[in-house]
């Protein structure tokens, strides 16, 4: 392996902490990943990207800096890739999902809030995370409280952080408000790159967006077959890669994926054996490396055949409708496109159940799993009625409450072993 | 064929041996540190020809007995719906979990509720007050019976619940009065489980804190109708596993 040392110690990060940050996650994805079964060729692109996510990925962030590209950061699936690849950027995620300095983030940070908060901070604070260093601009979206007012602390921390105003329900107003938004957006990203967004260029941005989410969509479909032709954890794997990996190259890596996939599933053969129980996972993002309910349900004689989150198919069922001359117009495509999202951030949220019941009978679930993460107001609230209404609609639901430690395991095994049981019958 | 069913909770183990529908052995033991040493000791000189694990510790008897394991919740449910075969709720309140299980007509559990992680509303958080104000476990429940009225608890974490104990009894509250309120603390958080899967049927009311009369009574009296608390509350679940083994639902689902 290349020796990245200099590059880290550049960025500014803690070397030491680091190391001990790349070691735990190198074993800790040796035990979850790399000891499953029958595991695709295909896996090995994904697993390439893993080893290197530190490593070579942030060499090519930092090249392309170097040849006045802009590295822009983000925290939602409401800040459209579409404009940061109109100015020729690179979008990267920084969510995390580690329980890692905690301790240090709560310095700053009340004890109750999400971990998934908390790790971004964790991360930041203990000078481990190169694509927060490497961001030009950190983008923070006003959707949950949680990261809306976390934000205003971030603000000091980073070199320069764009505040986006959300609205809060899908209505006309809503609609002229994200738009609003995404044009100051747009504006913004046009002064730090000093490039000029034109239709041509937005109209390739959505195409090569569009490519991204029509490649991850084919792999969701294949997964309705059974037996499993791919592991929950390998397609979730994937589904976090999307916002890390350059887009060309990861939209061919996952094709190439599906080529195999389906000649898996022409052959019958899959990672589980044919009548597993078949779970749908539904709710909170899962950041890398929050890979704790995946594994224990794939370990539990079950297995995860879609996820209704953010890094799932909430984030990426819509394609942008890429037809229109001007920029304006092409503004407005985009903001139908992200409207449709149906975070819980939103008042009133129903289309998401929808979706859940949709996503359920698309991939053959035989229940769902509503996850969130502890202190999530929004997803913990909508638990409650969501799981009512699929329940009524016979569709057996477990609501799972946890955060990024390990001391809950032992239950949540047992919750979901006996889950399993009822699923089975 | 005789078929060893095994429960390893948090406090204590509990070993049932089934032979053609009948009980033939029914113990338990005290968890130590180790719960394999435990477990061990228990099935010494006890024969058997297959076994079922349940319990937090099954996984780690699967490895060493390689046996089969079952979840608490369905082993609760096998377990109750044998004992009582009219039973469709059922409450579990054990030392480090409470579950609440509902059953349709033929027995399969259609739906259950869990505590979170937190030791709030189980049996060690009675154990932990009991301790905060003095008394042992049996007293405990007798003196929350004497109280006349109930001081309230607020807290329902384990730690925080401890201190405010400790600070009602330095301002001169009753003991049994505060014992009373705790008894009412985790009899609410209970209820809460149950309502979410729908008090309906009979009740089985079973683990180490059936055994507690004063909750007990106090669900009685919250819910409106008897709950049946079976002769050895605490053994349900290795009684469910034994059955499970026994069934022969065990090569089917696996
Ligand atoms: S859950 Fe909501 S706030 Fe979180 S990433 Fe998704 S859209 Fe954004
Ligand atoms: S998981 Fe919930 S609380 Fe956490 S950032 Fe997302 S919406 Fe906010």
């Amino acid at each position: 392996m290349p020796d990245y040392r200099q590059m880290w110690s550049n960025l500014g990060l803690d070397l030491q902490s680091h190391d001990a940050l790349l070691s735990t996650l190198g074993s800790a994805y040796r035990d979850i990943f790399l000891s499953q079964e029958d595991r695709p060729e295909g896996m090995k692109y994904f697993d390439f990207v893993m080893t290197e996510v530190h490593g070579l990925r942030i060499k090519e962030l930092m090249d392309a800096k170097a040849q006045g590209r802009i590295v822009i950061g983000s925290y939602c699936v409401f800040v459209p890739e579409e404009l940061v690849l109109a100015v020729d950027g690179i979008s990267v995620g920084l969510c995390a999902g580690a329980e890692f300095n905690f301790a240090g983030a709560e310095e700053v940070l009340p004890r109750n809030l999400c971990p998934l908060i908390k790790s971004a901070f964790g991360f930041k604070m203990g000078k481990v995370c190169p694509y927060i260093e490497a961001s030009d601009v950190v983008v923070g979206e006003n959707t949950c409280d949680g990261k809306k007012k976390s934000y205003e602390v971030l603000s000091p921390m980073v070199k320069d952080l764009f505040v986006m105003d959300m609205p809060q329900m899908k209505s006309e107003a809503g609609k002229q408000l994200l738009k609003a938004e995404y044009r100051r957006f747009a504006e913004k990203l046009e002064a730090v790159s000093g490039r000029k967004i034109t239709a041509d260029a937005l109209r390739k941005g959505i195409e090569t967006t569009n490519a991204k989410r029509t490649a991850i969509k084919r792999l969701a479909a294949i997964r309705k077959a059974d037996p499993a032709p791919i592991s929950g954890l390998d397609a979730l794997l994937v589904n976090q890669i999307f916002f890390f990996d350059d887009p060309a190259r990861f939209t061919a890596s996952v094709n190439k994926l599906c080529d195999e996939l389906e000649e898996r599933v022409g052959k019958g053969a899959g990672v589980f054996p044919k009548g597993t129980a078949r779970v749908l996972i539904s709710g909170c993002p899962m950041a890398v490396p929050n890979w704790k309910i995946p594994t224990i349900v794939e370990s539990s004689s079950a297995v995860i055949v879609g996820e209704e989150s953010c890094i799932g198919e909430r984030g990426t069922q819509w394609l942008t409708d890429g037809r229109g001359d001007t920029v304006e117009g092409l503004l407005d495509r985009i903001t139908e496109r992200y409207l449709k999202i149906d975070c819980a951030v939103f008042t009133p949220n129903a289309s998401r159940v929808d979706h859940v019941r949709e996503m359920v009978k698309k991939y053959d679930a035989d229940g769902v799993i509503h996850y969130s993460l502890q202190f999530c107001q929004p997803y913990i609230i909508e638990s409650g009625p969501a799981e009512r209404e699929l329940e009524k609609q016979g569709i057996p639901t477990l609501r799972l409450e946890t955060d990024y430690s390990q001391e809950d395991t032992g239950q949540l095994r047992t919750r979901v072993e006996a889950f399993v049981e009822r699923l089975r019958g | 064929m005789r078929v060893a069913g095994i429960d390893i909770g948090s406090r204590t183990v509990k070993l049932i041996v089934v032979e053609e529908g009948n009980v033939v052995v029914a113990k338990k033991r005290i968890n130590s540190h180790d719960p394999l040493v435990t477990t061990r000791e228990l099935l010494r000189d006890v024969p058997y020809d297959r076994a079922v694990a349940t319990g937090y510790g099954r996984h780690l008897l699967k490895r060493y007995l390689n046996c089969d394991v079952i979840s608490e919740i369905r082993a609760f449910a096998l377990g109750a719906k044998a004992l009582i075969p009219s039973c469709r709720t059922i409450l579990d309140i054990g030392g480090q979990d409470t579950k609440a299980i509902s059953l349709n007509e033929a027995g399969d559990m259609i739906k259950f509720e869990m505590n979170d992680k937190c030791a709030a509303g189980t049996g060690r958080f009675l154990e932990v007050m009991a301790t905060a104000l003095g008394f042992s476990l049996e007293d405990f429940a007798t003196a929350a019976l004497s109280a006349a009225r109930a001081e309230k608890i607020n807290s329902m974490c384990t730690v925080f619940a401890e201190s405010e104990v400790v600070s009602l009894v330095a301002q001169g509250a009753r003991r049994n009065e505060v014992a009373l309120g705790i008894h009412g603390s985790i009899v609410g958080r209970s209820i809460a489980l149950l309502n979410r899967v729908g008090v309906r049927g009979d009740i089985v009311f079973a683990g180490g804190v059936a055994l507690n009369r004063c909750v007990r009574q106090l669900i009685e009296s919250r819910i409106g109708v008897p709950v049946v608390v079976p002769a050895d509350p605490q053994t349900i679940g290795a009684l469910g596993s034994a059955l499970y083994g026994a069934s022969g639902l065990v090569r089917g689902d696996t």
